[in-house]
């Protein structure tokens, strides 16, 4: 039956005048959905409020090249009088006049000083610096070069007084440096991003549960599930330093046992926050917001961007409780200054005692998730 | 052999969830547990399978080996086709995959297809194959039928009573009453109690009062739709007919 004309009236009349209204009042609606459902996330809402203030707080002070302070050592038969004469921003840690020019190399090597002040009978008098810490080396040229009657040479400086020789890094290329970093950054972001996802679509797919009730002692499940992230993420440091020596001419000067051990126990780290953010993680949306958390720090605050001692203390302490620290800190030392296991074995240490803390709790709260072994666990 | 659990209570940081909850699980036969949403249904199932250990009473199961689980997302992985689903699991329990339950399943055709690509009812259909796998002594299915479509109900029902008839002592839970009324016995939780237990068919028989068809009722309180019309519960009156295990069930919620 066709419609009256009045009731055409009518519904014309609705089409033309509810649409702005329904639209704002379903915006409206939209808003404070979207308010509630952010309120009730509170780790969206930590991500919003306090993680802006913390960023700029923490990586505004973090932010900084200028290395103001640079541990130099000064050896040699003048060693007393050059170290007397030495002005900010060299601050002479140790003056030895028996040492030879080998054993303050050996110093630089072994990352002892960044500065090392060669001073013999008759000049000129030799500055050695340490190329693979980047912007200390910088920093050094730069108040060098600032003296009178300087010749620059490449990245030598030569005065009448002296000659400046940049070591394990002559040319002071950024790639140098980065390269032995961004390995570790690499294995932080397989090891932390990847695995935690991986762990958290079992939980979220329900196939947790399911492994939880099959045959399985608890760490055969982690065994089982870190493995294949841990060969991949093995095989990718493989090609990341291979192609990063091949493509950007980075020296591969050091110990390979070394280095692979040290990769390892540092993966084994990554891999563990990696498993402990999927226990805190009921989805991957949270997993990814954790990872962002734990990957962020270590980009900025573990000395792979910013000097860490350009950084005040107030920050700097954040550095040196993160895995990749350390892990920069023996790559960079093992393919461009070839370190000795001596000088490294300290962040060696570090890096193990964190893989131990941290895959053990990690091991801990996972079993729990898949045995509970206490009573009604929600 | 009966599994089971015995006066089981499970608190939840001050929420029961079952209270003092009594089951029986024989061999070769289906046994079902009914109960609305948050009825605790899961938690009961999952304290069989030792996800929940309860704060009293006990539980009794066979060696994990002996256990297959399908949990209510059906337990498949998603990103790994029928096959390797199979292959996996049958790897675990060191058991040779059986090609007889992807047959009887109708996934055989399907073997080399993604789990996350089946549709709903062929997935709920692998998770019970999964679950089978190792010919266990209990299989404990969680919802098994939800959301599936009435053809595949059937046909997962038809597996789930042939597991049985094969000896398996099989557990699910369910809130369809036409598959709780096929099973052998039946617990009817309601908010973390057992409401009523026994097979179907004492259950409804012993019904308190009458239950007739009226088209208005005559207390409101005592009446339920069923389609056009409603049922009305009388319990001052003398048993007569046969209610069926839905007019049962609600005439237990409402004090029978």
């Amino acid at each position: 039956m066709p419609p009256s004309s009045e009731g055409r009236i009518n519904q014309t009349a609705v089409d033309l005048s509810q649409p702005a209204v329904l639209a704002s009042a379903g915006m409206w609606a939209m808003v404070v959905k979207e308010f509630r459902e952010l309120v009730r996330d509170r780790r969206t809402m930590a991500m919003l409020i306090a993680l802006p203030l913390i960023l700029l707080i923490v990586f505004g002070y973090a932010a900084n090249f200028s290395v103001s302070s640079i541990d130099t050592e000064v050896v040699g038969p003048r060693a007393a009088q050059v170290a007397a004469q030495a002005k900010a921003p060299f601050d002479v840690q140790r003056i030895d006049p028996t040492r030879t020019r080998a054993q303050a190399v050996d110093d630089l090597r072994n990352n002892r000083v960044d500065v090392v002040i060669f001073a013999p009978e008759f000049p000129p008098r030799v500055v050695l610096i340490d190329g693979s810490s980047l912007f200390t080396a910088q920093s050094a040229l730069g108040a060098l070069s600032a003296g009178a009657s300087v010749t620059m040479i490449g990245k030598t400086v030569q005065s009448r007084g002296f000659i400046a020789q940049v070591l394990f890094n002559p040319q002071l290329k950024t790639s140098w440096v980065m390269v032995p970093a961004l390995i570790g950054l690499i294995m932080t972001f397989i090891g932390t991003i990847i695995t935690s996802l991986g762990l958290v679509r079992e939980r979220q797919a329900g196939t947790l549960e399911q492994l939880a009730v099959m045959p399985f002692r608890p760490s055969d499940v982690i065994i089982g599930k870190i493995a294949p992230y841990f060969l991949l993420a093995s095989a990718d440091m493989l090609v990341v330093t291979i192609i990063g020596c091949l493509l950007f001419g980075v020296p591969f000067a050091g110990n390979v046992v070394v280095f692979a051990v040290a990769s390892a126990v540092f993966l084994l780290v990554v891999l563990g926050l990696g498993v402990l953010i999927s226990t805190l993680s009921q989805n991957q949306g949270q997993a990814i917001q954790a990872a962002i958390l734990v990957v962020l720090p270590q980009v900025l605050l573990s000395g792979m961007i910013f000097p860490l001692t350009a950084m005040p203390w107030g920050v700097r302490w954040i550095g040196y409780c993160l895995p990749l620290t350390y892990y920069i800190n023996i790559s960079q030392g093992v393919m461009l200054r070839d370190a000795s296991l001596t000088s490294l074995w300290p962040s060696l240490l570090v890096v193990v005692a964190m893989a131990c803390v941290v895959l053990g709790i990690a091991i801990l709260r996972f079993r729990r998730d898949l045995a509970p072994n206490v009573k009604a666990v929600a | 052999m009966t599994f089971g659990a015995r006066h089981i209570t499970v608190d939840f940081g001050g929420v029961t969830a079952l209270h003092d909850v009594s089951l029986d699980v024989p061999a070769g036969a289906v046994t079902a547990v009914v109960g609305g949403d948050g009825a605790g249904k899961s938690t009961l199932l999952r304290c069989l399978v030792g996800r929940i250990v309860a704060q009293h009473g006990e539980v009794e199961r066979p060696p994990k080996r002996q256990v297959g689980y399908m949990s209510s997302s059906s337990g498949t992985w998603r990103d790994l086709s029928v096959d390797e689903n199979v292959a996996f699991v049958a790897g675990v329990y060191g058991a040779k995959p059986r090609p007889d339950l992807l047959e009887r399943a109708g996934l055989a055709s399907v073997g080399h297809r993604l789990a996350g690509q089946l549709s709903g009812g062929m997935r709920q259909k692998l998770g019970f194959v999964l679950a089978m796998q190792h010919n266990p002594e209990l299989v404990v299915l969680d919802e098994p039928s939800t959301g599936v479509d009435p053809v595949s109900r059937v046909e997962l029902w038809r597996m789930i009573a042939g597991a049985a008839a094969g000896g398996t002592a099989v557990v699910m839970s369910t809130t369809y009453l036409d598959e709780a009324e096929r099973a052998s016995s039946l617990l009817v939780l309601d908010a973390g109690r057992a409401v009523l237990a026994g097979p179907p068919d004492e259950v409804v028989a012993h019904t308190p009062g009458r239950i007739v068809e009226v088209g208005k009722p005559g207390d409101p309180a005592r009446a339920w739709r069923r389609g056009r019309v409603f049922h009305e519960w009388l319990p001052d009156e003398s048993p007569a007919g046969t209610p069926d295990l839905e007019d049962a069930i609600i005439v237990e919620m409402l004090g029978g």
